[in-house]
């Protein structure tokens, strides 16, 4: 087992590969009473078209969703009722290119662990048992299809991608899960879900050597072959500059997105994401000169806020919160980057963006959940996350501005608003 | 962990809570004071005045450059309700001395930051400055009108105005949009005076510093406070019981509609009643969770929460519109398999289990170590997470059924589509 030691933070990472190809990441935390277990597959949202066994397989959409809801079946029962008898608090979670099974527990942490990584590599799904969550998973789109904010996002990345699988809402909608079968969630599973293409990461007082001892019992011997996915051929330019749609809502909401260049895996794909945040601070953060303003004019309010983000062929910024005159926030912010890459950015202003951004980084750190999704992204991207004070370190000034010059364009720029339904 | 409360001055107190473990200290300053009607909204206006600028720092610009001087501590200002108490000021997060890479004390110019964000708020002609109030009080009729936005959040909360309607914990934690609407400038300069000089100020600490170091640079920050004939918190009453069930429907623009269902417990067995809770609907192994949702599908959540103060329990969902009888009844259902004890051994060790959890746990939350002792100064209680925890684990089945058995009906609030109601 390897141990890395990170002084600028304070941490350690023990890592091992298991001959299966499983990841395993263990970070000690001494002094917790809570230990934390993260068991994640490079599968999400987006792997709609992939290739298994010499066959290119069109899925539905939300179908990664759908899985890891019936993954908590099992031949017994569920093992949400076998970890909660354990006081262990599991769940998970599907994002666009992953999913993540996760608990915590104060008590029979090891026993919990092992029934964590036996349902997850173990499916037992019946007709019945995939026909019944329909009606679960129809009324969890009906929830986000109610939320303005889920609205305003989608609608956002729908502007943003032509033909990117980003654009697919990751829990599909009430139509296309209901061509989901227990085969075509098999066959997912089979891809998928094989320790090759997974990391579990362990959080807490715990002996590195017994996770890594468990895993190695509990999981399967074989690893699996690299699944080719198809995520489309996505242009440069945006599928529409905008998109506005009427909601049960109190106050006009808007986002506005940038389509950045999209970064290659490795440790350029962690210098692109805290320079994008970077560039997000200085442009936009709580003590821009632009936040400020906009505060000041009442244009904005504390819901205003922007990132960087980054999915497999995808990179986009964007910003927004509720606002009663979105183009003149947009105008604004155009005219903040024309600024900036004319002027350049003031060096005190710079530093202390910086710092704060480190802090902010730092208190990160605080939480299982953060280290054990950044230790994941890192792993599925080729970066090692706990290495950012030295990318810190390694940007200027000068990288920020190219950031804002190559990518902030005002043809790359979409904007998605919600505005009150008349009544 | 040995937390300790001591009095610093009259009624100012210090919760503090040594830990080495957190990249972060946690500093907390809250005026605690009844929720009423006629003040809640000035109140929630309070801090989001006070947070736009002081006398040195006097705008939002030179406020944030100090604090990202600090290595991005945060200052976020607080609107809570805690039993029928209101609870306004500040919670500070600043990276420990440790990691500060040029080896700055970041304690005290941060606790110094705060009390100053208290006590000397920037001013024109002995006022707030107009525009601060103004565009302040703007945002804070945005945030209570935004509360239907979340539906979820507004149809909880439009439960518990309707079953609450005569009591103060009815009142929303911002007061409401017609209040907000009449605040005015002159008269907040007098109740931010009212305020901080006479409701009990709870400060809480949680970090690596020594206590002392924390007491005397507390002192320091807020030494012209003023203090004048200290209110005391409000006790919550416990919520009078209906004869009758009142109903509510409401109709908006919305695909899923939302069954709230609001109960009221004649039992002051409170550790029995946490426990009948968990197992009603407090968890993903409770009776609503495994029947209403996993069992017949009704709904992708459907849930309970125990109003300890108020000795209340609510339920929340999400569901179809032509559903809502078959919730209802099933709601209801498994209240009563939970009074009669129809219960496995399983269910009960498993609700046990997520209590205890969540109080052992708590200690590695410094966030959830200030909520959570925030709520106990507030409401006047001393027991620590390891108090409740050993309640807990006395409480037996008898005693959960017996307390539950005095749980009944008391509001049933309905949001369904406008097209449903036509």
């Amino acid at each position: 087992m390897k141990q890395s030691f990170y002084e600028r933070i304070g941490e350690s990472v023990y890592r091992e590969v298991l001959p299966n190809g499983l990841q395993i990441c263990v970070v000690p935390k001494p002094g917790y009473a809570k230990s934390y277990a993260f068991f994640a597959t490079r599968y999400g949202g987006m792997d709609t078209r992939f290739c298994l066994n010499g066959r290119w397989l069109d899925t539905p959409a939300g179908i990664a969703h759908y899985l890891e809801h019936k993954m908590f079946d099992t031949k017994e029962g569920n093992a949400l009722q076998e970890l909660a008898k354990n006081g262990a608090e599991p769940n998970a979670f599907t994002s666009n290119a992953m999913t993540g099974y996760y608990f915590d527990s104060t008590e029979h942490f090891e026993e919990n662990l092992k029934i964590l990584l036996s349902f997850v590599s173990i499916p037992y799904f019946t007709g019945e048992s995939v026909a019944k969550e329909q009606g679960i998973i129809g009324q969890e789109i009906r929830m986000i299809e109610d939320n303005p904010d889920w609205q305003i996002y989608t609608r956002m990345m729908k502007a943003l991608y032509q033909t990117s699988t980003a654009r697919t809402s990751i829990a599909g909608t009430v139509e296309s899960i209901s061509h989901i079968t227990a085969e075509t969630l098999y066959d997912c599973h089979k891809a998928f879900y094989t320790p090759s293409n997974m990391i579990l990461t362990v959080v807490g007082n715990v002996d590195p050597v017994h996770v890594v001892d468990l895993a190695r019992r509990v999981l399967p011997r074989e690893g699996g072959p690299v699944i080719p996915r198809d995520y489309g051929t996505e242009p440069e330019a945006v599928a529409e500059k905008e998109t506005s749609l009427a909601m049960e809502v109190s106050c006009p909401q808007f986002l506005t997105g940038f389509k950045c260049r999209p970064v290659k895996d490795g440790e350029g794909y962690l210098r692109a994401a805290v320079l994008g945040d970077m560039a997000c601070d200085i442009l936009l953060g709580d003590s821009s000169p632009l936040y400020l303003r906009l505060y000041d004019q009442g244009l904005i309010n504390t819901s205003f806020g922007g990132a960087f983000e980054m999915m497999p062929g995808v990179a986009y910024l964007y910003a927004g919160g509720d606002s009663k005159d979105a183009h003149r926030v947009t105008a604004e912010i155009q005219k903040e980057i024309r600024r900036l890459t004319a002027e350049g950015i003031g060096e005190d202003f710079y530093q202390r963006v910086r710092r704060a951004a480190f802090g902010s980084n730092l208190r990160g750190l605080n939480s299982f959940e953060n280290i054990a999704v950044s230790l994941t992204e890192g792993y599925f991207h080729g970066y090692d996350p706990f290495r950012f004070p030295q990318v810190f370190d390694s940007i200027s000034k000068e990288d920020v501005l190219g950031f804002l010059r190559d990518n902030l364009t005002e043809d790359r720029m979409v904007l998605s608003e919600i505005v009150p339904r008349e009544t | 962990m040995e937390v300790t409360r001591t009095k610093l001055a009259d009624g100012v107190y210090l919760t503090y809570l040594p830990a080495r473990k957190f990249k972060t200290s946690l500093l907390s300053a809250q005026f605690v004071t009844p929720i009423r009607q006629e003040t809640a909204a000035a109140y929630a206006l309070l801090p989001a005045v006070l947070r736009r600028g002081t006398v040195t720092y006097p705008d939002m610009g030179s406020l944030s450059a100090r604090l990202d001087k600090l290595y991005g501590a945060r200052i976020d200002y607080t609107v809570r309700k805690k039993g029928e108490n209101q609870c306004v000021g500040f919670v500070a997060s600043l990276i420990d001395d440790s990691f500060a890479p040029g080896g700055e004390k970041l304690l005290e110019p941060v606790a110094d930051l705060l009390g100053e964000l208290v006590c000397d708020p920037a001013t024109e002609r002995g006022r707030f400055v107009p525009a601060y109030f103004e565009s302040e009080k703007t945002n804070l009729i945005d945030a209570i009108r935004s509360l239907i936005n979340d539906k979820r959040d507004y149809a909880d909360s439009r439960l518990l105005r309707e079953m609450c309607a005569d009591e103060p914990y009815g009142i929303p934690r911002l007061g409401d949009e017609k209040s907000a609407e009449k605040l005015q400038l002159q008269k907040l300069h007098v109740q931010y005076g009212q305020l901080i000089a006479t409701s009990q100020l709870e400060l809480f600490y949680s970090g690596s510093a020594g206590r002392e170091r924390v007491e005397r640079a507390l002192l320091s920050a807020f030494s012209t406070l003023p203090r004048d004939n200290i209110r005391d918190v409000a006790a919550a009453r416990t919520h009078p019981a209906r004869e009758a069930v009142h109903t509510v429907t409401e109709a908006l623009d919305v695909t899923q509609g939302k069954l709230g269902m609001g109960f009221s417990c004649g039992s002051s067995d409170t550790a029995a009643l946490l426990m009948g809770n968990t197992l009603f609907g407090g968890s993903s192994n409770s009776k609503l969770f495994l029947n209403v949702r996993e069992k017949l599908s009704l709904c992708y959540y459907a849930s309970s929460l125990y109003h300890r103060q108020k000795g209340m329990i609510t339920v929340s969902s999400g569901i179809e519109f032509e559903n809502y009888q078959k919730a209802y009844d099933e709601i209801l259902a498994q209240l009563t398999a939970v009074q009669n004890g129809d219960l496995e051994d399983w269910e009960l060790e498993g609700a046990r289990s997520t209590l205890l959890n969540a109080y052992a746990s708590m200690g590695d939350s410094q966030g959830k170590l200030e909520n959570f002792y925030l709520g106990q100064a507030a409401t006047g209680q001393s027991e620590t997470p390891e108090d409740l925890a050993a309640q807990v684990r006395g409480v037996t089945p008898q005693r959960i059924f017996e307390a539950m058995k005095t749980v009944r009906l008391d509001t049933v609030y309905f949001l369904r589509g406008k097209e449903a109601a036509e």
